[in-house]
């Protein structure tokens, strides 16, 4: 055992193969580039947390103490804004897509590199961006930035503004290159019917971010000139139709919680089939399922609008339409189950991630359901139902997945195995914690609570419920801190991973761990098809070597 | 499979190909990508510039009248000359990638000059037209005025200000950003001249000069509707 | 796609259909078709780009079937933005 130790840590990987600051700044190999985009949205998920953890802080007690209701309006703001364009739009494809794409197909690096850096730095610029608009007061639009308000408010709009913007070609560019990626840079052999439904969800979701993102980006071009030369393109005063900008800004908005769950429902993929020891149930209905859920994403937006004035003809049509978007999802939800089915499961703690997002992506996606139907949606428009259930979508689902595969590909990543038991509590931990946040919010919003409120004492019966929903919060931030706490002390104390430490299928896992720069130490030929645990785990090849 | 699971495939390229990027296997796979690429890009033009044609459908359809007394204010033979000028530079454009691939060096360069002369003269009629807009108070904005502009085709009614001001506001922001392409159009051109004065395309790789023409046909195209949207409204009345 | 002396007469009989359509779409603008001047106007803006498209971009003889699915998502995109739009402005009860 130690010469195979001493063979993985003599190796040239991607992580040794250069050092300095300069060789990772001006970097474009796709892994160096993952790992910026690791560091930096960690960075914004903490500040997002942060603002999250004043929210809950206020909402402890029904008097408004402990921020002035201005301030409150930053926070709910700022919150949505960081978590929604700089933590999770990125956080999946940006981090493990970037890191893992190439290698799934089996090719040396993403299409074009020096565009992927291109787009880290659009990152950074929108970034710094939003961090110039927070440490100056921040905006109070809230994340969906409505007109009229966010043309005459005098907090920092523009900024926030300019910073989505830029951000928004960072991931267009993401997007671009990944949809080329796998149309052109496929190993021999490995054909669409191959590829890991990772792969397929990444594609489904490059493609909206094609073509939805495009879209916001004009409109807030629009808003911007409103605000600064009072066009009345959104202003019902001079003639406008404040309703035009809802409809641009859904026409993105809606896809892109695809964009945030459909690389998530990615890892859950990988992670059932291996820890199962199972080919995924129904594999083309599941890669074709995550196309579809793309498509249908764009039919669905003004089911956001139906209380807003938008014509009865046409809330009838939304509301039926979203229904549609039901039926892929569900299909991965059966698929899913039906892969554990006879599976040997092993309760590994990217599984259990895989059971939670399972669970609460399954609340989440229901409940949707309810805000799909024209009648209950607009009993619960705007109140805390609403805020619960994209949480279960957003937070119970992308941010489980995301960690699922942060777990499941970390080895892969750094070359070092994290400890398990902490990992499993972690799992836990989360689990709880976000029931105990969220589910409460479910019964307050049905029982009337409305959301963005930052005072209740008029219904001071909410205490309860909020008193729960704050010490949920607590657990679940404490859920997200062990990680990267066992995760930064793994680089350094963790024992060293072998090539495939859970035996699982996929081209990754046939490369070193970390891998060398182009990948592959030769360029492979893909004879197998994807998911093949009954080869892998047949007899004859139970000692698979590690070190080759 | 199980011991050795990667097989080697081919041996590595003998002839070094400066133009090869390193994580290619073959030119055509990196042509086929920056191509194809290219296309997605557009497509992700077409949305933006989408995003502005709902904008346009909507207050057309809301207030037309004003819509067709405002496009009157505009000279449509400046914009059919502006046209007319794009449709030749995209055959300049055509002409240069014909010329690339049959290794006709002085053509492709005296094509992509022709290119970008038709851009700039594109642009300073673009410049001459905001100028009149300029003078007549036309701009949106607090200097805006548009009073007592009678609306075609019905005689002693007068445009709403407010109203002309949206169509003034989309006309200026969907014809500048597409002056703005032209402008990156232009900058593109003549770093591919530059390239080509350098020799550096031959039939085998002329990638860049084929996804510039990509983009500079694009951006032809968003004019050849922008020109009866904008400027041929109720023209008859 | 390597030209042909074919392509280049191609070219120029594309070229100049574009400036007879321009010239085309002006005088049909100039005279009164009641409700079908738009559409007259958009059917010629669109041939025309159909025409660029075609032989200017090469969409017509590239053999790729992906160049054709990407111009068609695209556009399919942008219509399902106008459509779903328009879904709401036109049938609005008041305004």
């Amino acid at each position: 055992m130690s010469t195979v130790k001493a063979q993985v840590t003599e190796r040239t990987n991607y992580l040794n193969a250069d050092y300095g600051v300069r060789s990772w700044l001006l970097t474009t190999d796709h892994k160096r580039i993952a790992l910026l985009y690791l560091i930096s949205i960690t960075f914004f998920f903490f500040i997002g947390g942060f603002y999250a953890l004043l929210i809950r802080l206020e909402l402890l007690t029904p008097a408004g103490d402990l921020v002035q209701a201005d301030t409150y309006n930053k926070l709910f703001t700022m919150h949505g804004m960081v978590m929604v364009f700089f933590f999770l739009i990125p956080s999946i494809p940006a981090v493990l897509g970037n890191f893992l794409i190439p290698m799934m197909i089996g090719a040396k690096d993403l299409a074009f590199p020096r565009i992927n850096l291109l787009s880290w730095y659009l990152y950074i610029i929108g970034g710094a961006l939003m961090c110039h608009c927070m440490l100056t007061g921040g905006a109070d639009t809230g994340w969906t930035f409505y007109v009229p308000f966010s043309a005459i408010t005098n907090t920092k709009f523009v900024e926030a503004g300019l910073a989505i913007f830029v951000a928004g070609f960072s991931s267009i560019l993401t997007g671009l290159n990944f949809v080329v990626t796998v149309h052109r840079m496929r190993a021999p052999g490995m054909t669409w019917s191959r590829l890991p439904l990772f792969v397929w969800a990444h594609y489904a979701t490059s493609i909206i971010q094609l073509l939805g993102t495009p879209v916001i980006a004009i409109t807030i071009l629009l808003v911007a000139a409103e605000r600064t030369l009072h066009l009345g393109i959104f202003d019902p005063k001079l003639g406008g139709d404040p309703l035009l900008f809802q409809h641009l800004f859904w026409f993105y908005s809606h896809p892109a919680v695809y964009i945030m769950i459909l690389p998530a429902m990615g890892v859950i993929s990988e992670v059932i089939a291996c820890y199962a020891r199972k080919r995924i149930f129904g594999y083309s209905f599941v890669a074709f399922s995550s196309i579809a859920i793309a498509v249908f994403g764009f039919l669905v937006w003004a089911h956001h609008m139906f209380v807003a004035g938008i014509s009865l003809y046409s809330a009838l049509v939304f509301s039926m339409l979203s229904y549609a978007v039901a039926v892929p999802s569900a299909v991965k939800v059966f698929n899913w189950t039906a892969t554990l089915y006879k599976g040997s499961i092993h309760y590994d703690a990217p599984m259990l991630y895989a059971f939670g997002f399972i669970g609460l992506f399954t609340v989440g996606g229901l409940t949707g359901l309810f805000l799909a139907a024209l009648g209950i949606d607009v009993h619960v428009t705007d109140t805390y139902f609403v805020v619960a259930h994209f949480h279960y979508i957003m937070v119970g689902g992308a941010v489980m997945g995301y960690l699922g595969g942060m777990h499941f590909w970390w080895p892969k990543i750094s070359g070092k195995l994290y400890p398990e038991g902490w990992a499993k509590l972690a799992a836990l931990i989360v689990f709880v914690g976000f029931n105990l946040t969220f589910f409460p919010q479910f019964i307050l919003g049905y029982l009337g609570m409305p959301r963005r409120y930052w005072d209740y004492s008029h219904m001071p019966e909410f205490q309860v419920l909020n008193v729960a929903s704050t010490a949920g919060a607590t657990i679940l931030g404490i859920g997200y801190l062990l990680p990267m706490v066992y995760f930064l002390w793994s680089l350094r104390y963790g024992d060293p991973a072998p090539d495939n430490p859970w035996n699982a299928a996929g081209l990754e896992w046939k490369t070193a761990s970390p891998p060398p720069t182009f990948n592959f130490d030769s360029d492979p030929v893909v004879t197998w098809e994807a998911y093949n645990y009954d080869e892998i785990d047949a007899p004859h090849i139970q000692e698979a070597p590690v070190g080759r | 499979m199980a011991d050795s699971p990667i097989a080697v495939q081919g041996t590595s390229h003998q002839v070094h190909n400066p133009a090869l990027l390193h994580h290619f296997a073959q030119p055509e796979q990196q042509r086929n990508a920056a191509s194809l690429g290219m296309w997605w890009f557009l497509a992700t033009e077409v949305m933006f510039f989408g995003g502005l044609f709902c904008s346009y459908l909507v207050y057309r359809l809301l207030y037309y009248p004003e819509f067709a007394a405002c496009a009157k204010t505009l000279d449509w033979r400046l914009g059919a000359t502006n046209t007319a000028v794009l449709i030749c530079s995209s055959l300049t454009v055509v002409l240069a990638v014909w010329a690339a691939s049959m290794a006709r060096r002085t053509l492709l360069v005296v094509c992509l000059i022709a290119t970008i002369i038709l851009g700039f003269v594109f642009l300073g009629i673009k410049g001459k037209e905001y100028h009149d807009k300029f003078v007549e108070h036309h701009v949106p904005g607090p200097t805006f005025s548009f009073e007592k502009v009678p609306i075609p085709g019905h005689p002693g009614e007068y445009a709403n200000p407010q109203r002309a001001q949206i169509y003034f506001a989309l006309y200026f922001i969907m014809t500048g950003l597409h002056a703005i392409h032209m402008i990156i159009g232009i900058g593109i051109f003549t770093y591919l001249l530059i390239m080509a004065w350098k020799s550096r395309y031959t039939p085998k790789y002329y990638t860049p000069i084929e996804i510039g023409g990509l983009y500079w046909h694009f951006v032809d195209i968003i004019w050849i509707y922008l020109f009866p949207l904008l400027y041929l409204i109720d023209l008859h009345k | 796609m390597a030209g042909h002396a074919t392509s280049l007469k191609t070219y120029f009989t594309i070229w100049i259909a574009l400036l007879i359509f321009t010239g085309l779409t002006v005088f049909a603008a100039r005279i009164d078709l009641g409700v079908y001047n738009a559409a007259v106007a958009l059917t010629i803006a669109s041939v025309k780009a159909t025409l660029v498209a075609l032989f200017f971009m090469h969409i017509r003889g590239t053999s790729e079937r992906l160049t054709k699915l990407v111009v068609v998502s695209a556009l399919f995109f942008l219509f399902l933005l106008l459509g779903l739009s328009m879904s709401d402005y036109l049938t609005r009860a008041w305004h």
